[in-house]
């Protein structure tokens, strides 16, 4: 269906990639395998960003993360958006290109976040038509990723896993598993993050994410977890890693650093630390 | 979920709005404030876009003050793309419409300047032309060379002296600024763009030369805008800067 003689991300660890680790990167990578950029900071006709990203892309594979193409939106995608996507991924030719289970646009407003939906029969219908209308427009498979979720739809019918494993099976699509994400959204709706993982189609995903979240409490004083990419990983995250590797084998695994972003090294010891997960399972 | 999206929004935009029915905690109890999350990561990112765009305005203003004005400012006028890098186009007519910012009347422009900074920062690379490549165009036919600027290059006319203003703002050393008003050109030399007051006719000048018209005609304008017009000193400035483009023309 789609061009299988592109190279794949390596199953090993990736960043992404902030302009102020640039230099460090290139001097010293360390444990990195590869890159994610966001590909809206990469729309523009030229200068430093694109010029980084040309050498950036000469050196390590690199995925690039689409934001903002409001995929669980009401409305038709923006063929203005959709056509800047092509374009980047024309030119640079990534390894993977992925986007969210999420909507941030209404009626032509971007909201800059990415928004919550419920879980029926006719958003699955709707989403599966943006993905199949975005792996035409590209000509490739994409990655749908789990979100963080802070609350709950009483419409939803369909549980998140059961959801996504069936959208891969209508759209032919490969998902993203985020673990933080798995477990903020299991400590905030009160499951097991593990069961969930369980219920998870492990054999498409093709790229896994981790990243730091804060603490903060509801009106009733229960856990509420925010997915604030600001500090390291957690320990029970790695845990779950290390469940999902186990049954899933070596994947592809990111470290998403975006708010108070440290210096190089201490991302580079945590995508270290992905790697000694990845070295203890075998394919 | 017709009129899902449609319900949250509003609650979305507006805090002292309800949170929307038919959101739960994980055990069916109203959503509360899981919903600001929500709320919360809209204006924020949105403020943080503003803060990173608009950096010389922040400070001119203060961090309290700029995330309030910010914050109005999102809620007046939201992104209508999710590419960020061009939000804020309508700052500059926002910040002139608050009285309340009176006191700091070249506001405006400074928000003006930073955005043209930002517009020449993504703008797309040129092949810059050399001083030897214009010294090897023969004089008869300079008159009808067309020297296009890089596409990068942005151009401001202000009422303040607002490189100075800008500069005192952002770099620290900088002299206090005085005098008068300015015409200024924003170059990019290599990848960082830089703002440069222009001598006098140099608008009049550049702006012709971006709309592509030939060396003579471009003169001719900025001898009308200025008789002492100079146009060795502002081609200097150009060449300088690297802020021509290689014409594909030129032998």
């Amino acid at each position: 269906m789609f061009d299988s003689a592109r190279a794949p991300l390596p199953p090993k660890p990736g960043v992404g990639y902030k302009p102020q680790h640039y230099a460090a990167i290139m001097e010293s990578p360390g444990a990195l395998g590869w890159l994610e950029i966001h590909a809206e900071n990469y729309m523009g006709a030229g200068g430093r960003p694109i010029a980084q990203l040309r050498h950036l892309s000469d050196r390590f594979p690199v995925s690039v993360h689409g934001v903002g193409l409001s995929i669980g939106g009401e409305g038709r995608l923006d063929p203005d958006h959709l056509a800047r996507l092509r374009h980047l991924c024309d030119w640079l030719n990534p390894a993977s290109f992925s986007e969210h289970l999420a909507w941030s646009t209404h009626e032509g407003a971007f909201f800059n976040d990415l928004l919550p939906l419920p879980y029926t029969d006719a958003t699955l219908t709707r989403i599966c038509d943006h993905i199949d209308e975005v792996q035409e427009v590209l000509g490739r498979r994409m990655l749908l990723e789990n979100p963080s979720s802070y609350l709950a739809f009483a419409d939803s019918t369909w549980d998140e896993p059961g959801f996504l494993a069936e959208i891969a099976r209508r759209t032919g699509c490969g998902l993203l598993l985020d673990v933080n994400n798995v477990f903020v959204s299991a400590m905030n709706l009160g499951y097991d993050p593990r069961a969930f993982i369980d219920a998870f189609p492990l054999q498409a995903v093709g790229e896994i994410h981790l990243g730091g979240h804060d603490e903060d409490h509801d009106d009733h004083g229960a856990p509420l977890l925010i997915d604030s990419h600001g500090a390291e990983v957690a320990d029970p995250v790695w845990a779950l890693l290390d469940h999902v590797l186990a049954k899933s084998g070596p994947r592809p695994v990111l470290i998403e650093w975006d708010t108070d972003v440290p210096d190089w090294p201490v991302l580079e010891a945590e995508a270290a630390r992905a790697g000694r997960a990845l070295a203890q399972v075998t394919a | 979920m017709t009129g899902l999206i449609a319900d949250f929004l509003p609650a979305l935009r507006d805090a002292a709005r309800p949170v929307p029915d038919g959101v739960t905690d994980g055990a069916g109890r109203p959503a509360g404030r899981r919903f600001d999350v929500y709320r919360n990561n809209v204006a924020v990112s949105l403020i943080e876009a503003m803060e990173t765009g608009f950096p010389a305005v922040a400070r001119l203003i203060g961090s309290r003050n700029f995330r309030h004005l910010a914050r109005g400012f999102a809620v007046a006028h939201p992104p209508r793309t999710p590419v960020m890098m061009g939000y804020g186009q309508a700052f500059p007519g926002y910040l002139a419409g608050m009285e309340a910012l009176a006191h700091v009347p070249y506001l405006p422009d400074v928000a003006r300047l930073e955005l043209a900074l930002r517009g020449s920062y993504h703008a797309a690379d040129h092949v810059p032309l050399t001083p030897d490549a214009l010294a090897a165009i023969p004089p008869e036919r300079l008159e009808d060379t067309r020297l296009p600027l890089a596409p990068s290059v942005r151009l401001l006319r202000s009422d303040w002296p607002i490189v100075e203003i800008w500069a005192y703002t952002m770099r620290d050393g900088a002299p206090k600024p005085a005098g008068t008003g300015q015409d200024v050109a924003v170059l990019r030399q290599g990848f960082d763009p830089e703002p440069v007051a222009l001598p006098a006719g140099g608008f009049a000048f550049l702006r012709a030369l971006q709309s592509g018209a030939p060396l003579g005609r471009a003169t001719e304008l900025a001898l009308q805008d200025t008789p002492d017009f100079d146009p060795g000193a502002s081609l200097g400035l150009l060449l300088g800067h690297g802020a021509l483009c290689q014409p594909e023309d030129l032998p």
